[in-house]
């Protein structure tokens, strides 16, 4: 797996990534700067890491989106190549109109820094096969902007397509008010673009992949990414 | 030349800081307040004097950057 990790200024997270994805899949990636107008050549996986890029000015995610480095990704994805992100790397693929919505202040307007619930929707994606469909991870969380929307179309498409893949959910897997923490509508914890190659998801799955952590439930995420790209090889 | 940009949330997404501060107005006594909704306010400084380019210029900033259109809408104002 040759995956390369998006560097914005103001991003911070971008060490835990390239930790779990050289643990994960036993190449260290690529750290790219904004400042890039391309991709390194052979790259199989671009992942936007979290973190507040740009202060998080005018709004979470806008400038980094219009970075230089964004048009290559857009390239890359137009091609079908995969690319995920995490948190403010969630925003801005929404700001960078490769995904649809938007994230918003939080409902209860506190950044939110605990474990979460997720119940992944379905298994047969890049991003999700190593898990079943259904199954519920404990993850953790770190954000003040996770509560998606967006507009009661572009909700019913998801929906309709299955582009839904994560949910906040309760310990049992049920969804449930209590436990959708930032108020996203349906309780969207990530989502796929229409062809799937495009994953955003608020959770931080890297953070949770070694036992000593106490929990080892986003390994799957990034072994499952491995081993789709090992076979696609 | 001065122009002045204003985004302003669409009607029904919902906007919990403008939630917050109409709480705030209320627990401070400022009475009869039925709804607050946040926006934002760019002043702008322009080059030239031509008020069409002008609107051109201000509404690909909107559209580009200033505001997400998704979720917000702008007004431009060329102030001269």
């Amino acid at each position: 797996m040759n995956s390369a990790v998006l560097v914005f200024p103001g991003i911070n997270r971008e060490r835990d990534m390239a930790r779990t994805l050289a643990l994960t899949s036993g190449r260290q990636p690529t750290m790219v700067w904004h400042a890039e107008r391309e991709l390194p050549a052979g790259t199989d996986l671009v992942v936007i890491p979290g973190g507040f890029s740009y202060g998080d000015y005018l709004r979470c995610g806008a400038i980094a989106a219009r970075a230089p480095i964004m048009d290559a990704v857009r390239a890359y994805a137009a091609n079908g190549g995969l690319v995920l992100g995490v948190c403010n790397g969630f925003q801005i693929l929404c700001e960078a109109g490769l995904l649809p919505g938007v994230l918003m202040r939080n409902e209860n307007l506190r950044f939110i820094c605990h474990d979460v619930f997720l119940r992944v929707e379905r298994s047969d994606t890049p991003f999700t096969r190593g898990y079943n469909a259904g199954q519920v991870i404990r993850v953790p969380v770190a954000h003040g902007e996770g509560n998606y929307i967006a507009d009661g179309e572009t909700i019913a498409r998801l929906e309709g397509e299955g582009r839904v893949i994560f949910r906040y959910c309760s310990p049992d897997g049920m969804v449930d008010p209590n436990w959708n923490h930032n108020g996203a509508i349906n309780a969207i914890a990530g989502i796929a673009s229409e062809r799937g190659n495009v994953l955003g998801m608020m959770p931080h799955p890297e953070n949770h992949v070694e036992a000593a952590i106490g929990s080892t439930d986003g390994r799957g995420l990034f072994a499952g990414l491995a081993e789709a790209l090992a076979r696609a090889a | 030349m001065k122009a002045r940009v204003t985004v302003t949330l669409k009607t029904g997404i919902l906007d919990p800081q403008g939630k917050a501060i109409e709480g705030a107005l209320r627990s401070l006594g400022v009475e009869g307040v039925t709804a607050v909704r946040q926006g934002k306010v760019f002043d702008i400084e322009l080059e030239g004097a031509d008020k069409g380019k002008a609107e051109a210029l201000l509404k690909q900033a909107a559209d580009k950057l200033l505001a997400n259109t998704v979720i917000e809408n702008y007004r431009v104002e060329v102030l001269g």
